[in-house]
């Protein structure tokens, strides 16, 4: 047996709660930019939706600014699941959730970095979506850019926080891709309503002061599930 | 009286109706070195992952150091975990894999620590390859550096001596005599009777959930074990 040098301490202390979120924040998202299976899967969802939804539809019978708030949220809503289901099944093939779960780190900060990466996803299919949903419906947004950027914000803020925690529940069982839709889409309801509501009424036109109370719902719908899924997070993984 | 490492009293765990950890009792001290065989299915992982933490017992009691389990953060912080997964992010390089795990572990100077530990189990050479091009074998040495990164003073190893070739398990032998060395409390689960007896000051048996036959130092030969463990072995099956 070759000879057995003695193993020298490391020093360590406690990980900080953020420096761990930020930590697996930045590992999926460096994973993501390198497989780049979250985002492409999304994109290709989000253009082909877009091409379909314009050629089924008849301008003669609905206006476009009618039509472009749906189109947009049913694309930001499923490419959004669509990322989601990916969340958690980075770690699957080689279990590696179990040394995530062994380490010394808040079962909180690893859903935070979750949500953190998950977010940056959904926005990048957002950041482009939106354009392109703008340019082939021909509704200018311009006007309204930044308004419309906070409902979007504030809404996938939402949607991502329920998605996460139901990824997690779901990434493990046999029929993963459909029980993540099955339970999130009842919990996005709250927040794709209001967050539809106030894209179509900035898209007619309508002043943004029309919009604050829709922008208060989905803030105070943010800040619920923000809170709620995090605590839940722990007891989602007791095995 | 020496403090112990880890304690287990009568630890049970059932999965449904099946039984898979039946009545384990276990007491280690530093720098034990216990290596646990048995048949498929005996309950050797589930036991590894029951003092890891990972698993809720349903009856029975365990601890690292004193800390019951399943325990706070500053137990899990001692503790290491090899796994017969890699437990490795397939689409980061081997040194991103070690220092993220250094990271989570709270080790103050994460690049340093990574690359002494990877240089220590012959891995530096493909520190920079991702981990999805490199073999099984070398896989395995990432996937043990980045379980001892933060030098734990537990290290549970379930099979860490899977697809390793000659060289790659000769160096981690060496890594765990030296970790044994410095006081590190190991239990190895294992079909390598030859590796696991030359390094190990006990060995214990599992079959059907529990410990058949539990030997501390001095073990018995390595002939007169092998025909113990194939008895008792055969028997299960």
């Amino acid at each position: 047996m070759p000879p057995s040098p003695r193993v020298a301490p490391v020093h360590r202390r406690a990980p900080g709660f953020v420096g761990s979120t930020l930590a697996i924040a930045r590992k999926d998202t460096l994973i993501e930019l390198r497989s780049r299976s979250v985002i492409l899967s999304a994109l290709a969802f989000a253009v082909l939706a877009i091409t379909i939804f314009f050629f089924a539809w008849d301008p003669t019978a609905v206006a476009s600014i009618d039509l472009a708030p749906g189109v947009l949220w049913v694309i930001f809503t499923f490419s959004g699941l669509l990322g989601l289901h990916r969340s958690f099944g980075v770690e699957q093939p080689t279990r590696a959730m179990d040394a995530l779960l062994a380490a010394p780190v808040d079962r909180e900060a690893i859903y935070l970095g979750k949500l953190i990466a998950n977010l940056a996803f959904v926005m990048v299919v957002q950041a482009i979506s939106l354009p392109a949903v703008a340019l082939l419906y021909n509704v200018p947004i311009g006007g309204y850019l930044w308004p419309l950027i906070g409902v979007v914000l504030l809404a996938s803020v939402g949607l991502v926080a329920v998605g996460t925690l139901f990824s997690s529940m779901a990434v493990s069982t046999r029929l993963a891709e459909l029980l993540l839709p099955l339970l999130a889409l009842p919990f996005f309801v709250p927040v794709i309503l209001p967050a539809a509501q106030a894209t179509a009424r900035l898209m007619n036109g309508r002043a943004v002061s029309e919009v604050s109370g829709y922008l208060s719902i989905l803030a105070a719908f943010d800040v619920v599930f923000l809170v709620v899924c995090t605590l839940l997070y722990p007891y989602t993984l007791e095995q | 009286m020496t403090e112990l490492s880890i304690q287990a009293t009568d630890l049970v765990r059932n999965f449904g109706t099946r039984r898979a950890v039946n009545g384990v009792s276990l007491t280690l001290v530093p720098g034990d070195c216990l290596a646990l065989f048995g048949p498929n299915g005996a309950g050797k992982t589930t036991l590894l992952r029951m003092l890891g933490g990972l698993l809720r017992p349903t009856s029975g009691s365990a601890a690292i150091e004193g800390i019951p389990l399943p325990g706070s953060a500053d137990v899990r912080a001692r503790v290491g975990l090899v796994s017969h997964q890699t437990m490795l992010y397939d689409a980061l390089t081997a040194r991103e894999n070690v220092e993220f795990s250094a990271r989570m572990y709270g080790v103050q100077d994460a690049r340093k620590a990574t690359d002494e530990v990877l240089a220590r189990l012959g891995a530096a050479s493909f520190a920079d390859v991702r981990v999805r091009s490199l073999s099984r074998g070398m896989q395995q040495r990432v996937s043990v550096a980045r379980a001892i990164v933060h030098s734990p003073s537990v290290l549970l190893a379930d099979e860490p001596f899977t697809g390793l070739d000659a060289a790659g398990a000769s160096a981690l032998t060496g890594m765990l005599a030296g970790l044994r060395d410095s006081g590190a409390t190991i239990i190895i689960v294992t079909h390598n009777l030859d590796e696991a007896l030359a390094l190990c000051t006990a060995a214990a048996i599992m079959r059907e959930g529990r410990f058949v036959r539990l030997d501390r130092a001095p073990i018995p030969a390595r002939e007169e074990y092998t025909a113990l463990y194939r008895e008792l072995s055969v028997d299960a099956a």
